[in-house]
């Protein structure tokens, strides 16, 4: 079965594991965006009902970047699925509510004419936008921090932190660079799904968000670099059994930039992830709806790629017990298991885009409130 | 203060969030197919009360599935959250199906779901009903994966434990897929779910059939429903059967108590119809029983025994002591690598399980006296009184389906659909396909304790070593958010069948056509 070598595999999964959260950002992320962006540029019932509209046939499709997200993390990364999710447990447990209460709000909210019922499902939307965007942020905070677990023999893990250990300044940093990296996503895909007024305020709120993202991924950026230190695998052996125990790990300042100096490419994914950001302001400025948000898409890839290359090999440091730390080399699968799922991706991968960009195209065009309107009974 | 136990509290959560996602997948399973059904009708008659009747049953099953999605996104993530330590432990097999049901099936279904509601004007009558079946296919494909997942909880097929990562690996993903469990519990369920939406489409039919509305659309949907849901009651108890020879084969401890069958039954075994079980006396009261049916059923013969609870034990207890010898071997070599186990500790993991087992009696378990034995073996017999009562009132729900959709197929061909003594029972017997479906999960998931994988985990073990003070705060949480959204749900289920297909130009409803450019 060692079609392909395990190091190969695990590098592959690491990248796919990559190309997952990308997808699940760029996707799911726009109807985040779209949800936190409601107050803001929606002021009556036509113009909310113009939001849930545009992502009312496709946020479906989307959400399954997320759950497929969780499916593969499983498969082919079970211990970092078994830490990350019982380890934040209550950070979990919100975000589940929030996606819980997500398509129930979109598909409900229209369904009785009232206008209290319609403003409680109005608000949880917004919430359903706003709690996942912050907590996935703050998640990857901590991930860059470490947190604090261990194993013992018989790999039982023993998780030490609580909810509010998750809830520092750094991770909370990196909460609003998520925050504000999302708003791109949301504002930039309604300005093209949409017509002024909503677009114009849909983009004046995206220049905003892409202000308030350079601001902070810098300020972020020079936190990792001087106010961090990272991890470092001595001696790694790349293709063991995928037992975490059986490495030494030390601490080390400046250890989460060493990739960049070893590997210079690498740090296209800051450049990206800047690059993506001036770009989605200029062209947000000028109203050219759809650059800005293929430039906002760049910046996602470019955000999620800076925190991997950081981490690599690391998926998930422990603070308290260093050698613990999950890394690519061993926390994954089987060579098995990852090469079947390999296969299972590279078949359906293709065919879950090609179709996905079908019901774009079927669906494409602004959603007008005229058409709104028109059609009270047949939108949501 | 008295411990509050994790593991109670952690299966509790589990119980309920599945058994409440189960509340909406049947009707999507069924309802999903019963849509492209009628929207072929429509394609090919051109007759446009089918589509009338589409957008109006899709309006409901549009309801239903947001609640099926919202309730599926615990499910994915529970695992992880409240089982970490099995999903540790199985993840290299378990997650597997997972991640390609979203890769099959969820993309599919959350993909097209979406131009199913929205697509009318934008898409010709052929691709729009080619949309429906889409969705259709991809919730049953889902169905199929899920089902391969917990197959391989019920009999763990094609894989080996690893000394070195201590957990489960696929040996061979052939035989994990092609799992005979899996193939059963597909079709007995998917079939299930096909019951559940007939009996939605026949009851809400009736209903409106009683006050003289809506007739044009409630006959056809009433004929449709027969057909479709005679020929899938009839799926379920033929390929429930099935489920019970694979049950016997894999499971025999669950069939016996599913049986109350305490001592081995000399082949053929006889089926218990009804009696009264006693697990304190290890017997079964005023048992009525039907000679040779049991044998038939689960060893397709007339010459093998069926083994009863008593001998399973006494079995138990001999692979506990021999699952022993893999324990201790591994004890020694752990967080040493490259290490491989001696030749007598390799054969005995294969009962590596049972002896975990008794950690649930004492954690210095290699030091375990034939008291401990004893008692750990005898954990693993099952609620008996559950099962046993389960199991009999869900097949004979069955056996009422089907004399229930075979007189509404009679009615309904003979044009007879007017019998109120029939629309009365056929109206009232809405809620049945999910208590038959709720008892099925029953029967076939807490049948499986004390495991969480079949002879490999037991259930206790699985558990997140989170706080217990977390599980009951998510577990609160679950129970207040879930019953405000049941409050919703119904309220809406309601409200739009009150306002029936002709609410469809009335300004509250929504999500029919989607406007052309």
């Amino acid at each position: 079965m060692e079609l392909i070598d395990y190091t190969v595999l695990r590098l592959i999964w690491w990248a796919l594991l990559g190309i997952l959260l990308i997808g699940f950002a760029i996707m799911d992320g726009f109807d985040f965006g779209i949800a936190m962006l409601q107050p803001f540029v929606a002021r009556n019932d036509v113009e909310r009902r113009v939001l849930l509209n545009v992502v009312g046939p496709v946020w479906e499709g989307n959400q399954v970047w997320f759950i497929l997200g969780g499916g593969a993390i499983f498969a082919a990364w079970p211990t970092l699925y078994a830490v990350s999710f019982s380890g934040f447990y209550l950070a979990m447990f919100l975000i589940l509510l929030a996606l819980i209460v997500r398509p129930v709000a979109i598909s409900f909210r229209g369904k009785v004419d009232n206008e209290r019922w319609r403003r409680i499902w109005d608000w949880a939307f917004v919430v359903s936008g706003f709690v996942p965007s912050l907590i996935f942020g703050v998640a990857f905070g901590n991930l860059l921090l470490g947190v604090p677990f261990h194993f013992d023999q018989t790999m039982r893990l023993t998780y030490e932190g609580n909810l509010f250990g998750l809830l520092n300044p750094f991770a909370l940093l990196c909460g609003l660079v998520s925050l504000a990296m999302i708003t791109m996503q949301g504002g930039t895909f309604l300005a093209v799904k949409s017509e002024d007024p909503i677009a114009g305020r849909a983009a004046k709120m995206t220049s905003a968000a892409a202000i308030a993202y350079v601001l902070l991924f810098t300020i972020a950026g020079i936190w990792v670099a001087y106010g961090i230190s990272g991890y470092v695998v001595d001696a790694p052996v790349t293709d063991g059994p995928s037992n975490p125990l059986l490495k030494a790990v030390t601490r080390a300042d400046g250890a989460w930039l060493a990739n960049y100096s070893a590997h210079p490419l690498s740090a296209l994914a800051p450049v990206a992830a800047y690059l993506g950001a001036l770009g989605t302001l200029l062209f947000a400025r000028r109203r050219a709806a759809l650059a800005a948000f293929i430039s906002s898409s760049l910046t996602v890839a470019g955000t999620i790629c800076t925190a991997g290359f950081s981490l690599f090999p690391f998926l998930l440091p422990s603070s308290s017990s260093p050698q613990s730390s999950l890394t690519v080399w061993d926390a994954s699968s089987s060579p098995t298991t990852l090469f079947i799922m390999l296969v299972a991706a590279v078949i359906f991968v293709p065919i879950i885009l090609a179709y996905t960009s079908w019901v774009f195209h079927v669906m494409r065009g602004p959603v007008t409130a005229e058409r709104v309107k028109s059609a009270s009974h047949d939108l949501y | 203060m008295h411990e509050i136990d994790i593991v109670t509290l952690s299966r509790l959560q589990f119980a309920l969030t599945a058994l409440y996602h189960f509340l909406f997948v049947p009707l999507t399973l069924g309802l999903s197919i019963l849509l492209a059904i009628m929207e072929t009708v429509y394609v090919m008659t051109g007759r446009t009360i089918w589509r009338d009747m589409v957008k109006f049953w899709g309006t409901l099953f549009g309801i239903n599935f947001a609640m099926g999605v919202a309730t599926g996104i615990t499910m994915e993530f529970q695992f992880g959250t409240n089982w970490a330590y099995y999903s540790h432990y199985v993840g290299d097999v378990f997650g597997v199906p997972l991640a390609i049901e979203g890769l099959m099936a969820f993309f599919l279904e959350g993909t097209f779901v979406g131009l199913f509601f929205f697509g009318w004007d934008r898409l010709s009558k052929r691709a729009h009903m080619v949309v429906t079946w889409l969705v259709a296919i991809g919730s049953n494909l889902s169905a199929l994966w899920i089902l391969v997942a917990n197959a391989w909880m019920q009999n763990p097929v094609g894989t080996i434990f690893n000394p070195q990562t201590m957990r489960m690996e696929v040996s061979s993903f052939f035989d994990v897929l092609f799992n005979p469990v899996a193939q059963a519990k597909f079709v007995h369920t998917v079939s299930a779910g096909y019951v559940t939406g007939a009996m939605f489409m026949l009851s809400i039919g009736a209903y409106y059939l009683l006050r003289g509305k809506h007739t044009e659309i409630a006959r056809r949907s009433i004929t449709v429903a027969a057909s479709f849901g005679l020929a899938s009651a009839l799926s379920v108890v033929v390929l429930g059967d099935e489920s019970g020879y694979t049950a016997g084969q894999d499971q025999k401890m669950k069939i016996a108590a599913i049986e109350s069958m305490w001592e081995t039954e000399p082949a053929p075994a006889s089926f218990t119809l009804i009696g009264i079980p006693d697990a304190k006396a290890q017997t079964t009261h005023y048992a009525v029983q039907i000679p040779w049916a049991l044998g038939l059923i689960a060893t397709r013969s007339i010459n093998l025994p069926v083994e009863g609870i008593k001998d399973l034990v006494a079995k138990a207890e001999g692979r506990i002591r021999h699952g022993l010898i893999a324990y201790r071997s591994l004890a020694k070599m752990q967080g040493k690598p490259g290490v491989t186990l001696p030749p007598d500790a390799q054969a005995a993991v294969s009962d590596l399980g049972y002896a975990l087992l008794l950690k649930g009696i004492r954690p210095d378990i290699e030091n375990a006296t034939d008291a401990d034995i004893h008692a750990a073996a005898m954990s693993t017999i099952p609620n008996v009184g559950v099962l046993f009562w389960g199991f009999r009132l869900m097949v004979a729900l069955g056996f009422y389906f089907i004399a229930l959709f075979a007189v509404a197929f009679y009615l309904s061909s003979w044009r007879r659909l007017d019998r109120k003594w029939f629309l009365r029972a056929a109206m009232l017997s809405l809620p049945l396909p999910w208590v038959a479906a709720e008892l099925g999960w029953i029967v076939a998931e807490y049948g499986r304790q004390p495991w969480i994988i079949d002879g490999v985990l037991p259930t206790s073990l699985g558990v997140s070593d989170v706080p217990a003070s977390n599980v009951l705060l998510s577990l609160a949480g679950f129970v207040l958010f879930y019953s405000t959204l049941a409050a919703v749900d119904l309220y809406l289920m309601i409200k739009y069948v009150r306002l029936g297909p002709d609410g469809q130009s009335t300004p509250s409803v929504l999500q029919v056509p989607a406007g052309a450019d």
